[in-house]
């Protein structure tokens, strides 16, 4: 029977969830490398058990850790983040020039190909690229040319979190960087070009600037690429035309603000987001921890709350740390900050906590295994 | 033999226990020391020091003989008695954050 593997990062840790197909009865690992905060951990499409994890902390740094056998076992791969040239300065929050500046790996993308290949999104954002398996680490430095001198960091740094690899087009890459808004390459990185028309953010002095928007997160059906849903700040947001243009899908949603967004494995226009109070009260409207679900792309969403708590909850969900599996009956699996991850292995209807008591979790992937 | 004694989130990450012994030709400075313990332990760059400057990390502090000598000059030669061995030469985790 297949099953499923769930690698979540939390702020001591990395664990790694098992299950068979049933999704009842849940193996836990960890925690590996104890007392780092993991941001990501992330397999290879191309190699289930190639899987690669982003370790930091604010003592000694940053450390890539690589496992080649699913998670059991793990060696240190390259930690040299260097930007290419002169990489300059963007804005501080007081708005005075800052030297770009490492700090960490925030989001790290498997090449759906190649099990060598894959991609960094770091703080100060930046996109980097290795080849070889994590060992070196290149910066696609066209990037920072789109305005990088006029980006400035949200509240959580300035960082790229977010990075869609095209399915078949090898050389259109989609990135999303916390507070500049969407990027978008066809050249596999060498030059960019910001996709931002049809977003409107209150929160920066020109509403429908070309760069300045705080994207939180973005999700793609591998069979619709050009469909691409976003969580702003505010706003749910969808493009039909490869980010090219947006337009606001927020509907009926209590609220509009929150950090993930997630689409089902085998309905293209089946959506999830968790929606949050506001972007001063990280927590969930009136105390319940719902999952809103749009089965119309968007417009028309209905709060799935069976299994979760209803009352005196007061736990975010960040924007890494949703997933889906793809077993015949999709599974959406989100982490909290106050250490549960819920499972639903039935599209949303019902939900489990699967663990209660991790460290706050910053990122959960899901791995379907054969 | 300089002997080092380093966290224990780094004898981790180089999987060592104990003190790490390093020979060390020439001048016994911070940065020869670290040099030749990053030659030992290639995880450790970019964790002690930063990868493009080789500036100590904020939260990383080096003591020894009961000194801080996390300020000095890289290439100021160490105490004696960490070059002879006598003491050992201790990379600290700043008391910070939890």
């Amino acid at each position: 029977m297949s099953g499923v593997r769930v690698l979540v990062g939390t702020r001591k840790g990395a664990f790694v969830l098992t299950a068979d197909g049933t999704r009842r009865d849940w193996e836990v690992s960890g925690p590996h490398f104890p007392g780092w905060e993991i941001y990501h951990v992330k397999g290879s499409p191309a190699d289930p058990d190639r899987l690669f994890a982003s370790q930091s902390g604010g003592w000694f740094g940053q450390v890539i850790q690589r496992s080649d056998d699913g998670g059991t076992t793990w060696e240190p791969v390259g930690n040299e983040f260097r930007y290419e040239g002169d990489p300059g300065t963007h804005q501080h929050y007081d708005g005075t020039p800052r030297p770009w500046e490492f700090t960490r790996v925030w989001h790290l993308e498997p090449s759906p190909t190649d099990p060598d290949t894959v991609y960094a999104g770091v703080e100060d954002a930046g996109l980097f690229r290795s080849g070889d398996g994590g060992q070196t680490w290149q910066e696609l430095p066209g990037l920072r040319e789109q305005k990088g001198a006029a980006w400035q960091p949200g509240a959580g740094g300035m960082c790229l979190h977010t990075i869609l690899l095209h399915p078949a087009d090898p050389g259109r890459i989609i990135v999303a960087i916390s507070a500049a808004g969407v990027f978008r390459t066809d050249d596999a990185g060498k030059t960019w070009r910001p996709v931002n028309r049809g977003l409107h953010s209150e929160g920066i002095p020109d509403a429908g600037a070309e760069v300045g928007h705080c994207v939180h997160n973005l999700t793609m059906h591998p069979s619709r690429p050009d469909t691409i849903f976003m969580q702003k700040h505010w706003d749910v947001m969808r493009s039909d035309d490869g980010a090219e243009s947006w337009r606001e899908i927020s509907g009926n949603l209590p609220t509009d603000f929150g950090f993930p967004i997630g689409v089902h494995a085998h309905e293209p226009e089946t959506i999830y987001v968790v929606p949050i109070t506001s972007d001063y009260l990280h927590v969930p409207m009136d105390a319940k921890l719902r999952v809103y679900r749009s089965r119309t792309g968007g417009g028309e969403w209905e709060p799935l709350t069976a299994g979760l708590p209803q009352e005196h909850c007061y736990v975010n969900v960040l924007r890494d740390a949703m997933a889906v599996d793809a077993l015949d009956e999709c599974g959406v699996y989100f982490g909290t900050t106050g250490g549960q991850v819920y499972a639903s292995a039935d599209s949303g209807d019902t939900w489990a906590p699967i663990v209660r008591d991790l460290p706050a979790v910053l990122s959960v992937e899901v791995q379907t295994l054969p | 033999m300089i002997r080092v004694v380093l966290p224990a989130h780094l004898r981790a990450l180089a999987r060592v226990h104990g003190e790490v012994s390093l020979d060390v030709v020439g001048p016994v400075t911070q940065r020869a020391v670290l040099d030749a313990l990053e030659a030992r332990h290639p995880v450790l760059r970019g964790t002690i020091r930063d990868h493009v400057t080789q500036r100590r990390r904020n939260f990383v502090r080096f003591f020894a003989c009961a000194e801080d000598l996390s300020h000095e000059s890289p290439d100021t030669p160490l105490p004696e008695a960490v070059a002879t061995g006598a003491e050992p030469f201790l990379v600290i985790g700043a008391m910070a954050g939890g």
